[in-house]
């Protein structure tokens, strides 16, 4: 292994969140809530959300297991989504949330790092009705990415 | 006092496999993933090249040379299963597309007729999902009870709990694997077999993970069916096999219909071939069965006495080795009760990043449930890291496992 190989993938950031997740633990009073996994390397995830006025988040906390992409990812997440309405997460490609990783993944591993955003949609979808990734169909009720 | 096999060169070996030729990640390649599938030696990748240059065509139709040739060839490799397995006769062996298929074909053809509501369908908590998935959607689909026998703590099947599980009904079937994907266990089939059928119960194993590192006699074993897959063992993926006993297979309808599995096809009926033929529809495999006849006589050269005594040295080595790292912990039991099988995860890191950063080093090791989750489960853990030999592991792999493990630890650590 090359530093730069190590670096590249697991740079400090991603470590950091992996190490000390941000919005750790779920909400005790949520609006919204769903989990999911990935069955292929067993991460699971998940999601509890505080909506405002305006269906804004105002909190958002999480939980789960898993390797730490799917950890860090869903921590930047979290941060990432606070102050942002139900709407605009349920229209946010999975680009807006991998600019944020900064990160180059394999197939496999980009399932890991979209994990949290799949879940959170999934949460709001069922609290608020918001639309669904398109290619996940119309019957979703537990995210499973395969 | 038995004599004991010559030993196996696994340098020598690992010369017969071109992958190793290339360097991966800029390093040449450990290849700890066995048991997931196997690399190819080019004895076995000559003989399919050959076959499709020299005799194709397909088989038990043409009335022409090349017909009959290939027809040969397929037939012969029936009959190289058939002596793998010391099966009593070739037509009881029936090519499929792998130890999946071979075990559906058995869950379904014999299953859907056979069980009912009272029945009970007894599966192990250590079985891949390849014989449990299939058991547990026809008991569902028929009304039986599905049960599985569960585990100590060594990884080991519990058989105390066999006579409470018998209090749930009549047992028709038990299906077991004859080595764990998972934990390398080495199941007690024999014992099984006997208690199966003192039970009227069949058995059925799942012998993917043991045909291609130890001898498997079906005879031996007295089970009822057993379903392998060529390409762990050296041969091509796409095919595979399932000896059953003539007797059960001949009460059984086909699994699969259409092109030559029939006798007399007319509007209002349609009467089924005879073995194995029943249970090939369509054209088959056809170079794929040859490469694997051509595996199992690479395998059947090197000696299936000697391949078990060199993957349980490493196997024994791999967990002397990782017992030195206090922070990693392995599951499954002793090496001398276990094939070239070693799970294990490092304490904090997801097998994910384990396997991530072991890519790094040019390390290939799986991590995941391994088809195994309700394994994993009990073992209470979402995945775990999986190393596994074959004839071509040599100890330096599992040195460079132990040193990529050691920059796992500084990284995650």
């Amino acid at each position: 292994m090359t530093t730069g190989e190590f670096d590249q993938l697991y740079r400090e950031l991603i470590l950091d969140h992996y190490k000390n997740p941000r919005n750790h633990g779920l909400l005790e009073a949520a609006d919204a809530q769903a989990e999911g996994q990935n069955p292929l390397c067993g991460d699971e995830i998940s999601v509890s959300v505080r909506l405002g006025e305006g269906d804004v988040i105002e909190d958002v906390g999480f939980e789960g297991r898993g390797c730490a992409i799917s950890q860090a990812a869903t921590s930047m997440l979290t941060d990432l989504v606070k102050g942002k309405t139900a709407e605009d997460v349920a229209s946010m490609p999975k680009e807006a949330l991998l600019d944020e990783l900064g990160i180059p993944l394999t197939p496999v591993r980009l399932k890991c790092a979209i994990l949290g955003l799949g879940v959170l949609k999934l949460a709001l979808h069922k609290a608020k009705g918001t639309p669904l990734p398109r290619e996940w169909g119309t019957s979703v009720r537990d995210l499973v990415l395969e | 006092m038995a004599v004991t096999a010559p030993k196996l060169d696994a340098r020598r070996l690992r010369a017969d496999f071109p992958i190793f030729e290339q360097e991966i990640n800029g390093k040449s390649l450990a290849y700890l993933d066995s048991a997931v599938t196997s690399q190819k030696p080019r004895q076995m990748l000559d003989a399919m090249t050959r076959f499709y240059e020299t005799s194709y065509g397909n088989v038990h139709r043409g009335v022409y040379a090349l017909s009959e040739r290939a027809t040969a060839a397929f037939e012969g490799s029936r009959q190289k299963v058939q002596a793998l397995l010391n099966a009593p006769e070739a037509r009881e062996v029936i090519f499929t597309r792998n130890a999946t298929e071979g075990l559906n074909l058995v869950a379904y053809a014999w299953g859907f007729p056979n069980l009912g509501p009272g029945d009970v369908v007894l599966v192990t908590e250590l079985e891949h999902h390849s014989n449990y998935v299939p058991w547990q959607y026809v008991a569902r689909r028929t009304g039986a009870t599905f049960a599985a026998i569960p585990l100590d703590d060594n990884g080991e099947l519990e058989l105390a709990a066999l006579d409470g599980i018998e209090r749930d009904g009549q047992v028709k079937v038990v299906a077991t694997g004859l080595v764990s994907n998972a934990l390398g266990t080495v199941n007690p089939v024999e014992k099984l077999a006997a208690w199966a059928h003192e039970r009227g119960a069949i058995l059925v194993v799942d012998a993917a993970q043991a045909a291609p590192h130890r001898t498997v006699d079906v005879q031996a074993l007295g089970c009822d069916f057993l379903a392998l897959s060529a390409h762990k063992m050296c041969g091509p993926s796409g095919v595979g096999a399932v000896w059953g006993r003539a007797e059960l297979l001949e009460t059984m309808e086909p699994f699969n219909l259409g092109g030559h599995m029939i006798r007399r096809v007319t509007f209002e009926e349609t009467t089924w071939g005879e073995l194995p033929h029943k249970f090939e529809a369509g054209t088959s495999p056809i170079a794929e069965a040859v490469g694997f006849g051509a595996a199992i006589d690479y395998l059947t050269a090197i000696g299936f006495e000697a391949i078990e005594q060199h993957e349980h040295e490493l196997a024994e080595y791999a967990l002397g080795r990782l017992g030195e790292l206090p922070w990693v912990v392995t599951y499954g039991p002793s090496a001398d009760r276990r094939a070239g099988i070693v799970s294990f995860n490092v304490e904090g890191v997801h097998p994910h990043d384990v396997a991530q950063v072991l890519d790094f080093e040019g390390v290939a090791i799986r991590a995941g449930h391994h088809c195994c989750q309700p394994l994993m489960r009990k073992l209470g853990v979402a995945a775990t890291n999986r190393a596994s030999f074959y004839v071509y592991t040599v100890r330096e792999e599992i040195d460079r496992l132990v040193d990529g493990l050691h920059k796992v630890r500084k990284a995650f650590g």
